[in-house]
């Protein structure tokens, strides 16, 4: 057992120094900065340990981690001074109750498992979209004793992740992948795969199993499987996750994915690195008003461009904007879901 | 006695009487902790005038009658203490009127919740009534008499501040009404009159047989939501309760405390539920209820839980199923819990008792409260569960009940649907001219003392 990460965030302040644009916060949906000086300054503030009125007013939506083009980890560095700051943006109780719910359990029994392996992270009511041809022979491991707890950075819980994600990984090796000899694993969720390839590396943490990201597997098994598909024919709006903006990289693989099926990625204004929060952070933010917002823009969007489903990779996600996209009229599914109806599954 | 089942029988129907051990044996209990107390026979009339004329035969052979609805009072209060006949309403589940316009619903003595939701639900969309926490079988003239709560207290008070109306035999036999009923041909409510409908309302079945009732109906809206107010200090809550219902948009208000699941241990949780026509006066409307506690936000000291709308629909359930599967969790079928009446400001003192007593005698425990009116009251309950098959449990359930009881009366409350040993302790607590005044009204009443004799009785 590893215990608890004792690195620092990686993160170079000097590359901020020399940054001329402050992508960062420049490009931040949320936040209004008069220009590229004032930005500058505030991220100054956030890089010294300092008060910045940015750690008052963050989202948490992920984006700055996207946009940074040094791959400076911003947005990690954001979370840590909020906590250290003590500025938790959520109510304390919120907080505290989250903790406790979605703490390990304990609960988790060794079980032999066989490739591919699918991690469903926290997610149990979803282990049902395992299925078919899509994922034939799969392995589900699911349960609070591996989830990924990569969403404490939206409670300015960076110390949560530092020692519950080693715990997490040594489970997974230890009562999944070691005795089985299996060392990769299959990420339903962004969520996991940003953990696991992006965010642990920036805290120092060890993983020991390669991580697979839902799009790569699906849409290598499209392949083996195209004579399966029968073109769908729909133009799909994508409700492009937070935790994706760690993972820039597999975005290009779902249009891949789309276009072995036959559905069209409609560019709305919403998507790519212009993607909206779904509305459900700000709502443990206790921002509602914003919420709304962000709900009725997201909607709206998709309405503009006439799609006919609004897909999703992230089960929080669609559980946020699932019901508001199906009262306008949009059928609401995830990813792995509307291949499946392409698989005739 | 068998002159009174032949004279029984030709006024119900030979299927309508019953003198056999196993319905005397199911009818001589309740899922709560009090001893049994087997009736001698079961009668089920189906109209107003057969309960008369039961009456006028019990009277003739002074043998008690325990009225009944749907026998889930959980504290006894339908025991035949003294033997005699048990009156089972149910047979009585007529729906005789709904009043769209002024909203109410008029319905016979044994008609279940369940029968007015789905009726309603069917033939009046847009109308409701007030559904207390219970399995659909309660009744609606039961939990009417036991001044029950529901998921509209928070608007309309207590069901039997609902009541519109009453039909009740009286243990003599006569056929009295209460309200405008007994003046007009509308069932619109009690005033102006004397409001006689106290005589029948707390009293335990003692002083007659409701066969119809009036109750007020709410409009139904299209758009329900629900949020859940969450905050670790249990002296905040008489505040944050004022202030949700200061707004006077919500219609239920159900706070939680329980220690399972553990994540919940130590957190005071607040249901408050609302609806509205439109999603724009939903919107308002939570927006009232979160800018009403806009001081526990700031302070980082509360707010409202994040829930996406699949996860709310397990709390939106009327009834909720949530009390029914903590009833379970010892198995073996026990379950009991102790409804304290109280004023709001002794939220924290309630709850700080209800731990220490659970802890002390580690019994499985949920607490919870249903605010009424606009915080004009709650219903504080404490409820325990325990397995009926294991006697120490059910003992320590009982003796649990008992210090719950004594605790409420301490603190100011008052047990509500009161069992017999509660009973007694708010006989000792109450001021003697009233107990005084009810034993004379009773006297008047029921001269021979033959209504659920054994309640609200001095030991």
């Amino acid at each position: 057992m590893r215990g608890i990460a004792v690195e620092a965030i990686k993160f170079d302040p000097e590359i901020c120094n020399q940054c001329e644009t402050v992508d960062c916060l420049m490009k931040c949906q949320y936040i209004e900065f008069t220009d590229v000086a004032e930005a500058k300054t505030e991220k100054l503030k956030i890089n010294a340990g300092e008060h910045s009125r940015v750690l008052d007013e963050c989202l948490t939506c992920y984006a700055c981690q996207e946009y940074c083009p040094y791959d400076n980890n911003p947005f990690y560095l954001l979370v840590e001074r909020q906590e250290q700051l003590g500025l938790l943006p959520a109510p304390t109780p919120i907080v505290t109750e989250q903790l406790k719910m979605m703490g390990p359990k304990g609960k988790i029994q060794k079980e032999a498992v066989t490739p591919p392996v699918v991690n469903m992270c926290a997610f149990p009511m979803l282990t049902g979209s395992v299925r078919g041809k899509l994922f034939e022979g799969a392995s589900v491991i699911v349960g609070t004793d591996i989830f990924c707890n990569i969403m404490w950075l939206h409670f300015a819980k960076n110390s949560t992740i530092k020692e519950r994600v080693p715990k997490m990984i040594d489970n997974i090796m230890d009562y999944y992948l070691r005795d089985s000899g299996v060392d990769e694993m299959v990420c339903f969720h962004d969520e996991c795969y940003g953990t696991y390839t992006n965010l642990a590396p920036a805290f120092g943490i060890e993983v020991p199993f390669k991580s697979i990201h839902l799009f790569d597997y699906i849409n290598d098994r499209l392949d083996e499987l195209a004579d399966r598909i029968t073109p769908l024919n729909v133009k799909v709006a994508y409700q492009r996750p937070c935790s994706n903006r760690l993972i820039p990289e597999t975005d290009p693989v779902l249009d891949e994915i789309l276009e072995k099926i036959g559905a069209e990625r409609v560019p709305r204004t919403y998507d790519r690195e212009n993607a909206l929060c779904c509305g459900g952070v700000p709502r443990v933010h206790q921002r509602d008003d914003l919420a709304d917002e962000l709900v009725e823009k997201n909607i709206n969007d998709m309405l503009d461009v006439g799609a006919a489903y609004c897909i999703f990779n992230c089960p929080f996600c669609m559980a946020t904007l699932g019901q508001e996209v199906a009262e306008n009229g949009i059928m609401p599914i995830l990813i792995s879901d509307l291949v499946q109806m392409a698989l005739g599954e | 006695m068998k002159e009174l089942i032949d004279r029984l029988k030709k006024i119900v129907g030979d299927r309508f009487v019953s003198e056999a051990p196993e319905e005397r044996y199911i009818y001589s209990m309740d899922m709560g902790t009090m001893p049994a107390s087997a009736p001698d026979l079961v009668v089920m009339p189906a109209s107003t005038e057969e309960v008369s004329k039961i009456m006028e035969a019990a009277n003739a052979h002074q043998v008690p009658v325990t009225p009944m609805g749907g026998g889930l009072v959980l504290s006894g209060l339908t025991r035949a203490l003294k033997g005699g006949m048990i009156l089972d309403m149910k047979r009585m589940n007529r729906i005789t009127e709904v009043n769209p316009k002024s909203r109410y619903a008029v319905v016979e003595g044994g008609t279940s919740q369940g029968m007015l939701q789905a009726y309603l639900k069917k033939n009046h969309p847009e109308l409701k009534h007030s559904v207390p926490d219970a399995p659909p079988i309660a009744t609606l003239a039961g939990n009417v008499c036991i001044h029950g709560s529901g998921h509209l207290s928070v608007l309309g008070g207590y069901h039997s501040d609902m009541l519109t109306g009453m039909e009740v035999v009286l243990p003599t036999g006569e056929v009295i009404r209460t309200g405008s009923c007994s003046v007009s041909s509308d069932w619109f409510g009690k005033a102006p009159l004397p409001d006689l409908s106290g005589l029948f309302m707390g009293w335990a079945g003692t002083t007659g047989v409701v066969t119809r009732l009036g109750i007020k109906l709410f409009p139904s809206y299209r758009y329900n939501d629900l949020l859940i107010f969450v905050c670790d200090d249990a002296e905040d809550m008489p505040d944050v309760i004022s202030r949700l219902t200061s707004t006077q948009v919500a219609e239920d208000m159900t706070p939680w405390m329980t220690p399972i699941p553990e994540w919940a241990r130590g957190f005071m949780h607040i249901n408050i539920a609302y609806g509205a026509h439109s999603k724009a006066e939903l919107t308002f409307k939570r927006n009232l209820l979160q800018m009403s506690v806009k001081a526990y936000k700031d302070k980082k000291t509360g707010g409202f839980l994040p829930m996406p709308p699949p996860q709310k629909n397990r709390y939106m359930k009327i009834p909720t199923p949530d009390l029914v599967r903590f009833a379970d969790v010892r198995k073996g079928g026990g379950f009991e819990y102790v409804g304290a009446i109280m004023a709001i400001e002794h939220f924290a003192e309630a709850y700080r008792a209800g731990v220490e007593i659970a802890e002390k005698n580690e019994v499985s425990y949920s607490m919870g409260a249903r605010i009424v009116g606009a915080g004009h009251s709650m219903m504080f309950f404490y409820a325990y569960a325990f397995n009926r098959a294991d006697q120490a449990d059910m003992a320590r359930a009982q003796k649990a009940l008992e210090e719950t009881n004594a605790a409420t009366l301490e603190m100011g409350g008052i047990p509500w649907k009161a069992e017999l040993p509660a009973q007694q302790q708010i006989i000792e607590k109450m001021a003697p001219d009233t107990f005084a005044l009810m034993n004379r009204i009773r006297e008047a009443l029921d001269p021979n003392h033959i209504m659920n004799p054994g309640n609200w009785e001095r030991a």
